[in-house]
Order: C-alpha cells, then structure tokens, then sequence
C-alpha cells in the first residue's frame, strides 16, 4: 500500500516535471511528426524522375519517339540536351545529371532488326540482331538509382511503332498481397514506429535517472524509504502514455497524409505496442544505470538507436542479411516490434498468433526491470 | 550536560578512503540522544563525507558504526524512515513548487492524506513558506532553499536528524531564526547532528567534534574546549600592529597572531606561565601599550587545534 503510494508519487513528480519541461514536451510531438515526413517522403524505393541528359546523333522522328517512351515511364526526367558523348560524361562527371541516354545515328536500322519489335525482316545476322537499340551511361555509385535505369534495359517498344504486343506467357505468375501498388510508405510507416518508439523511448529514460544524480537529487532519495523498483516502475509509467500519444501520431499521419491502410483491430494494436514501449523504456533503465552522465547516457541511446535502424528489418529485410546480422537482430526488441506492427497494421493478425516475437518482448522487459533494480544501488559508492 | 543517557550515534575507528585520499580518518564519536552535536572544521575536512557514512550513504573502508541502535551499513534500510538528512546541495527538485516538493517527500515517507495536508501547513508556517508555497523552488533565494529544504527533512518527524551546512546561504538574522527552530526541535526530543563552518554557530552547539583532513582534533562542549586550550589568549593595543605582527609570529613560544581591529590577538603556549611577562620582556612593545589576558573564544580553539598545533587529550 505505502509502495503503491510512492510508485505515484514518483510518476506525478515526473508528469509536473515533464509539463514545465517544454522543450521535452516539444520533441515528444514533433519528434514523431518530423521524422515521419522525412522517412516517408525521402525514403522512396520506387525511384521516380532522375535527372538524365541525352544525346541524339539520329535527330530523327523515331529518336524522339523513343525519348517520349522514356518519358512515359516515369522514371527519369530529360534535364539536359548533349552535343556529344564527350560532353554528356563530363556532365556526369559534374553530377549534372545521374545518366545519359545515346541515341546512335542507325536508330531506325537497330530498330527495326530488334527481336521485340518481332519484324523478322529483313533478314540479318545474330550479330546484327542483338545490337541494342540506344546505350545508358549511368553513374553507378549509387546503387538505387543505377538499379531503376538498369530496370528500362527492357523497356517494351512495341509502343513505339504501334504495333500489337506479342506477349510472351510470363513464367510466373506473381499476386502482391497487402501493398499491390508496391508503394513503400506502406512498410515504412508502420516500422517507422518502432524506430521512432526506439530513439524517444530510450532517450527519455535514460537520461532519467542520470539527471537526478547530476542534479543531487539522488542523494536525497536514496536516504527516504523509497526501493529502486518503485523509483524504475514510477518512472517508466508517464512515458508508456507518451509512447502511445506518439504511435498515435504516427499511425494517425501515416494514414491521413499517404493512405497507409491499418488494418487491425485497436486492441491488437494497443498491445504491439505496449509491449514494445515497456521494453525500449527498461531498455533505457538499465543504460541511466550504467551512464556516469547525461552524455554517456545519449552516447548509449544512440549505439542501440542505429542497428535498430539499420538491422530490425525496418530499412533492410531481415531474411537478407548475414546470420551474424540476424543474430544482433534477434536481439533488438526493434526487430520484434516490426514483425509485430506489420503483421497487425498490414496483414491484420493476431498478437497471440505471433507468440515468439510477443513473448520475448515480455521477457526482455522482466528481466530489464530486475537489472535494472539491481544494478541501481542504493549508496552513492 | 545532557539527563537523558543514551546514544544516538556511537562510531569507532571509522575510516573512508577514496583512492589515496582519506576522507575520514579513525573517528572515534559519541552523540547523545536529545543533543545537538556540531562538526566543525574547513573545506574537505571530511565533514560530508562523515554524515554519508551515518547515513548509510556510503560504507565505510574499515571501523563500526551504530546509529540508533542498528549497525551500518548492513541495516540502513532500517533506519530510513529514523532519520532526515538535508544535504549540503539543495536535493529537492528546482522545477516543482514548494508545496509540490513537500507533497513528494510527505508521500515517499508514507504520510497519509489527511496527514499530510496538516503536516504541510504546519512546516509551511513554521519555516515562513506560506507565501512561497505555489513558487518553484528553483527560483527561491538561497536561504528560503535552505528552509525548505530543512522542512522536508523533517516532515516526517526523525529522530534524528543531519544538516550538512544548513546555513551556508543564510544572514545572521535569519541564522538566529533557523537554530530557534533547531532547539525546538532538540526540545521536542530530536537529535541533530550538524555541520558548519562558522564559529558562533559551532558555539551553539551542545558539543562539537573539531575536524581537520578527516581526523577529530578535538571534542567536547564548547566551553570544556575553551577550557582545556593548550594556549593563553593575549590582546596587544599597539600602533605598529603590522610589524609586531610579523616579529611576534616568528617566535616558537607564539603560535597565531591575528589582527582584530586595533588589537593584535596572541596565542601563546601554556608552557609558558606568566604570558604578560614574557612578552614585555621581548622589548618590541613600547612600555606604555596594554598587554592583557582575555578569555579565550571558539576561534581561538579552533586555530590552536588545527594547523599543526594538536590540543592535547580531548574528550
Ligand atoms: N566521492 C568522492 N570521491 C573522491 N574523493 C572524495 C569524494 N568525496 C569526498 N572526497 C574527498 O574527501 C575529502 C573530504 O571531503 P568532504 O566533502 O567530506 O569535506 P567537507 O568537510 O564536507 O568539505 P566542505 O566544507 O567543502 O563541504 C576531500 O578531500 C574530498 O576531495
Ligand atoms: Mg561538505
């Protein structure tokens, strides 16, 4: 009873606190809100209007025809005309543009021989047939962008010259589940939650209790009555209301601004997510016991913030990386969120059914807690 | 003396060391219940470092320690709910209110509602809060911290209770006002241990223990301490005092010389019988000026049994 008293008395201190903090209460709503629009906007895995050059030596009706049917995929944009192909490389040089497209004085001929376009005729050699119709010069250094003009290597031409399509019976059929447009806001919102949830959660704790001692605070409560696990659950509970404020946040512009589809139930949701904000918060708590001061404790924060980022499967997917990788993986409670997340906001499943993942946050939370506890001890030795 | 014979703090061989520093050196103490006890001695003497070891702050290197009858530190966790302890930094949050503070601390300690509702008003008129009540503490004077500070160490009526420099940021005025309040709560059967710097605040004290790099000087009541001093005390009217003052300092026989308005203030050892005698005898007074005896002060104590020059005994 005297406990439960102290355990409230901790988390009203801590609402009084945060509320007279302003520049905390601040990056709780626009923590969320700015990263979700960087993430969203800039992280874009279907690469549109790259800015390419051309050079034309056939100057004629087809090349230009051939241009518009570039255009028309939407993947690049012309910015700039060269006279010569000495010319366009050094533009790349200049990153002036990210690709050039040579168009060769024999358009027509390469054109006309090409198998797509299925003339047959004139007759001519393998040699000949093979010859591609226009060249790319890419700058490769980046590897996305390289990877959507290398995908325009088979860019249909049948368009070109209006002619019925002879298409071939693909070998596979493929049905995309979930996300059919293939737009990647759909997979990045809901795991921008467990990385957001990551950085504020843990930040937010584990600077906790390293200010009280930076402040001299902790000298004072050490000598009161009040257990290291009352001052860990008081503190970690005003920050599970946060949490849930912002997943609010995220999901909420997730689906107003960029049409995130959300699936499941409320319920299911309301316990990814608790379970994960329990986890990051005692995640936090043990860092503020191991940090001497607040910039140990962010040095920290940020040592579990980017392999969350990076190996939880929020940018990567998980089956892709090496085995060490995924066992650094396994680790994070990032990783277990996202599996989470996605599988009830995108696929509508149940958390109990994914009962690995859900039972290893409760247990990462439990046995953070008791770390926690113990490490923090009540001497200033 | 104090009637009531029991102990409240009973320590013997205690030492603390950090690295190659000992910060409380082989302290022998002995505080009674019902007293206001009193460390006197300069900065890094080892006087927070002592209330931390009673506090069950910190463990002690080697020594024993009892405090209120339970052993440090395997028991501190007993003794929590005994003891009020207001540090020598403010520990209380800048950023509640005072009344928000007081609140906090009444509910660790337990307090219930109805409690705690009446024991807040009570400190905020006995410690001159009211005004302040709805104030964040932050942006309170230094003494207005202070008093706070000593209403929430003993809103939950300790037996005993430590003040690390309670009065550092205090005038003289609100100096007096404060150790009413302290003998009001020695009469109303608490014991205090407090720590200071200040000589007339030292002398208020029922005992002191006199403090130098962690090792006790010398103890006992202020007046035993005065009585007991290995020097005379000599006031000298003078008007060269500035040359006299360099003269007499290097003689063995003198061991301070302080200037005090138009007066030189002489401690001179009590192997030597008559002082008055030997110092005019020196020939570098003129033969008209005063020589006189005068009852010795704390300070005098205090500068006698520090620096290298050790009282002889104690208590
Ligand atoms: N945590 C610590 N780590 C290392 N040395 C310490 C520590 N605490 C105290 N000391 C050292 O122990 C000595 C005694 O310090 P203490 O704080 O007890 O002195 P004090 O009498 O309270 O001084 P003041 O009047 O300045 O408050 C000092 O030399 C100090 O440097
Ligand atoms: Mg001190």
């Amino acid at each position: 009873m005297k406990s439960l008293q102290r355990v409230q008395a901790i988390i009203l201190k801590e609402l009084l606190q945060l509320k007279r903090d302003k520049m905390t209460f601040g990056m709780v709503i626009m923590i969320p809100f700015i990263q979700l629009l960087l993430f969203a906007y800039a992280i874009n895995t279907n690469i549109r209007d790259i800015p390419v050059g051309l050079v034309d030596h056939s100057q004629s009706a087809l090349s230009r025809i051939l241009k518009q049917t570039v255009v028309a995929t939407g993947i690049v944009k012309f910015t700039h005309q060269y006279s010569s192909v000495k010319a366009a490389q050094a533009a790349i040089d200049k990153a002036e543009v990210r690709a050039v497209l040579i168009i060769p004085r024999d358009v027509s001929q390469r054109l006309v021989r090409h198998p797509t376009v299925g003339f047959g005729l004139p007759p001519s050699s393998d040699q000949e047939n093979s010859r591609p119709v226009a060249q790319w010069l890419v700058d490769g250094s980046d590897t996305v962008i390289a990877a959507s003009i290398k995908s325009l290597r088979n860019m249909p031409l049948v368009e070109l010259l209006d002619k019925p399509a002879n298409r071939n019976t693909p070998t596979f059929e493929v049905t995309l589940l979930y996300n059919p447009e293939q737009r990647s806001v759909v997979n990045i919102v809901p795991g921008l939650v467990g990385v957001i949830l990551t950085m504020t959660m843990i930040m937010f704790t584990s600077a906790a209790i390293v200010r009280e001692q930076e402040r001299g605070n902790m000298e004072m409560l050490i000598t009161t009555p009040l257990a290291p696990i009352e001052l860990m659950i008081g503190k970690i509970i005003p920050y599970i209301f946060i949490g849930a404020l912002q997943v609010i946040i995220i999901l909420g512009i997730g689906h107003l601004l960029f049409n995130v589809p959300i699936n499941g139930g409320l319920t299911q949701l309301t316990l990814a997510t608790f379970l994960f904000i329990c986890a990051s918060l005692v995640l936090g708590l043990v860092i503020s016991t191991i940090a001497k001061n607040q910039l140990q404790s962010m040095q920290m924060t940020i040592f579990i913030l980017l392999p969350s980022i990076l190996l939880s499967g929020f940018m990567f997917p998980y089956e892709g990386m090496p085995i060490e990788a995924q066992y650094i993986s396994e680790v994070l409670p990032a990783t277990h969120f996202i599996r989470l997340i996605r599988g009830v906001v995108l696929r509508d499943v149940a958390v109990v059914e994914m009962t690995f993942d859900m039972v290893w946050l409760i247990t990462f939370t439990l046995i953070g807690l008791i770390v926690a506890a113990m490490r923090f001890k009540k001497t200033l030795d | 003396m104090s009637t009531v014979n029991e102990v409240a703090i009973f320590a013997k061989g205690l030492t603390r060391k950090f690295g190659d520093v000992t910060a409380v050196n082989d302290l022998d103490l002995m505080v009674e219940k019902q007293t206001i006890y009193g460390f006197l001695g300069p900065n890094g003497s080892g006087k927070t470092t002592a209330i931390r070891l009673f506090t069950g702050l910190l463990k002690p290197t080697s020594g024993s320690i009892n405090v209120l009858g339970l052993t440090l530190p395997n028991q501190a966790n007993k003794l929590r709910m005994q003891i009020g302890y207001m540090t020598q930094k403010f520990s209380l949050y800048d950023d509640l209110t005072v009344k928000e503070n007081l609140q906090f601390i009444g509910k660790i300690y337990g307090l219930s509602a109805k409690e705690q509702k009446s024991r807040i008003e009570e400190l905020l008129s006995i410690y001159q809060l009211n005004s302040l009540s709805t104030q964040l503490s932050g942006s309170m004077s230094g003494g207005q911290k202070q008093r706070l500070a000593l209403a929430a160490a003993v809103i939950h009526k300790p037996k005993l209770l430590f003040l690390d420099e309670p009065t550092s940021s205090v005038d003289p005025e609100n100096r007096r006002e404060f150790w009413e309040q302290l003998f009001d709560l020695c009469d109303q059967g608490t014991t205090i241990l407090v720590s200071t710097h200040y000589m007339d605040e030292a002398e208020r004290c029922h005992r002191l223990a006199i403090l130098e790099n962690g090792i006790k000087r010398a103890d006992g009541s202020p007046q035993e301490l005065m009585n007991k001093m290995s020097s005379h005390v000599v006031e000298i009217a003078s008007n060269n005092l500035r040359q006299l003052k360099k003269q007499l300092i290097s003689l063995p026989e003198v061991t301070s010389v302080a200037q005090l308005g138009a007066h030189l203030r002489v401690l001179v050892d009590k192997n030597i019988a008559d002082p008055v005698q030997f110092l005019s005898q020196l020939k570098l007074i003129p033969k008209n000026d005063q020589i006189t005896i005068v009852r010795p002060s704390l300070e005098d104590v205090f500068v006698t049994c520090t620096g290298n020059n050790l009282l002889n005994g104690g208590g």
